[in-house]
């Protein structure tokens, strides 16, 4: 029965995935995306996976649907957004079923892996949850550097935006009327999202949740705030949105010296200490990413203006 | 007993999603397509959520079952408001 | 069983994704194809570490990993393709077009 269930869905994915790939219009193919994201996080749950599940609701259908979305409308605005309909392609296919097939060869080739005991490590890493023990204690070198790239991407958008731009609010102008429903769907979602963003990060500890997906939430309400008109769109130039930018990585650098000068070494948290200071690094993450995102997702500031 | 109810709920809740889908699929035009994803699902939502309802062991569980079910529909009910005003101002699209 | 159905998935979806990566012009489909190649691998990937006696939490974390800096490689592609979009008035690589003859 479950098997059969996991069929369904796998085909279902597959389905979806091909419709975003095949067909006429990036629009289309944008929405198929959306849709075959919460398919795949239905998968994740069903692999028992629930904070990937989460991560990828969240994230790789969520943020990315509306940044591929707003892309299409700004293309849309700039006449780039029509495609002409591809015939079949006959050596993209030889290359794309050769990638698939080698990767089933090595599914059923290769050794099953064997993943490390870490009945032992665990209640050492001061979180019950296992990811975020993995995520913010044994492999906090990855997520420190992964904090970074967020950072990077961003500074990167920016790059983009025209000198006579910078100093205008980031992303496009949203233009919903004040008493409109958005308006009003503007109002009510975010203390509803502000306390669920910091519930499944404080609940990350020990069961679901984490930084990515709290913070993936809070940056999610300020789209949906600054959309709605409730909230300003922050400029480049803003110390305090900047502050909040590098706040995450900036604690978690300085943690990682601080277990350092303690004599545990770089980014070792001490046994006694790793519960508070995992919380305190989460807490100053999610703010970190929370903004990070939202901002990438926003887009490099942008008068309106276009050329044509 | 419990199971008997989340049964006859979660598969009234299915008609409804197919009903929904099958007029999402064959209606000629945004605004009637609307019409079937909006009444036909939200019902068959609710449906769904009331028979997973009975599952819940915790008073919790139950809250934040609630909880989703009353944030999807105000989400369904601003999203279709939205691209109903926004097939008016380009009646050309389908 | 059900393990193997998803890394035949994974495996299935990267090279739907290495197809329309090579086979279509319009950049924003391209940033699609190149999601999907990353979802395949992660499905593949999380298929594999739950593979073993435990769930292994790495993979996971890993995974976690990934999907934001998807999200941000994506958000800094989309920034390229608008920027190129605003200078050229196309969203596709100018050789493509040559090839194809004509602006897609």
């Amino acid at each position: 029965m479950s098997a059969a269930l996991d069929l369904a869905l796998c085909a279902l994915i597959l389905g979806v995935g091909l419709a975003s790939m095949a067909g006429r219009g990036v629009f289309r193919a944008a929405i198929f995306f959306i849709t075959y994201g919460l398919l795949v996080a239905i998968g994740w749950a069903r692999l028992g996976a629930y904070d990937v599940a989460l991560a990828e609701a969240a994230i790789g259908s969520g943020l990315t649907g509306v940044l591929l979305l707003a892309a299409h409308g700004r293309l849309r605005r700039l006449r780039a957004a029509a495609e002409s309909l591809s015939r079949f392609n006959l050596p993209a296919a030889i290359a794309g079923g050769g990638v698939a097939l080698s990767f089933g060869w090595a599914w059923f080739a290769l050794p099953v892996p064997r993943a490390p005991d870490l009945t032992y490590a665990l209640p050492q890493a001061g979180v019950g949850n296992p990811v975020t023990a993995v995520l913010l204690n044994f492999r906090a070198w990855d997520t420190l550097v992964e904090s970074i790239v967020l950072l990077a991407a961003l500074i990167g958008v920016w790059m983009m935006a025209r000198d006579a731009d910078w100093d205008a609010p980031l992303g496009l102008r949203y233009h919903a009327r004040p008493s409109g429903v958005l308006a009003s769907f503007g109002r009510i979602l975010p203390p509803v999202g502000l306390i669920f963003g910091v519930y499944l990060v404080w609940a990350g500890a020990e069961s679901t949740g984490g930084a990515f997906q709290g913070g993936t939430v809070l940056a999610a309400v300020g789209l949906v705030a600054m959309m709605a008109g409730i909230m300003r769109p922050p400029r480049v130039a803003q110390g305090a949105w900047r502050a909040a930018l590098v706040l995450g990585p900036v604690v978690f650098l300085g943690s990682g010296l601080a277990g350092a000068a303690l004599g545990a070494g770089f980014l070792t948290l001490p046994e006694a200490l790793a519960k508070p200071a995992i919380l305190t690094i989460e807490a100053a993450l999610t703010v970190s990413i929370a903004v990070t995102l939202a901002l990438l997702v926003l887009g490099p500031p942008d008068e309106g203006g276009q050329q044509a | 007993m419990a199971d008997l109810a989340t049964y006859i709920l979660t598969a009234s809740g299915l008609v409804f999603f197919i009903a929904g889908t099958v007029g999402l699929i064959r209606f000629p035009d945004t605004f009637s397509r609307l019409h079937a994803l909006t009444k036909a699902d939200n019902l068959g939502l609710g449906l769904i959520a009331g028979g997973v309802a009975f599952q819940t062991e915790t008073w919790a569980q139950l809250a934040m079952l609630t909880l989703i079910w009353v944030l999807a529909l105000l989400a369904a009910g601003t999203v279709a408001q939205l691209v109903a005003r926004a097939a008016l101002s380009t009646p050309e699209q389908k | 069983m059900s393990l193997t159905i998803f890394a035949l998935t994974g495996a299935a979806l990267i090279g739907l994704g290495v197809y329309g990566l090579l086979a279509r012009l319009h950049l924003l489909r391209r940033i699609i194809a190149f999601n999907l190649i990353g979802s395949g691998l992660f499905l593949f990937f999380g298929a594999t570490g739950a593979r073993g006696e435990i769930l292994d939490p790495i993979p996971q974390a890993l995974i976690i990993t990934g999907i934001v800096v998807a999200l941000s490689a994506s958000a800094l592609a989309v920034g390229l393709v608008v920027a190129l979009a605003q200078g050229s008035g196309r969203a596709s690589l100018p050789e493509d077009e040559d090839a194809e003859g004509r602006a897609p």
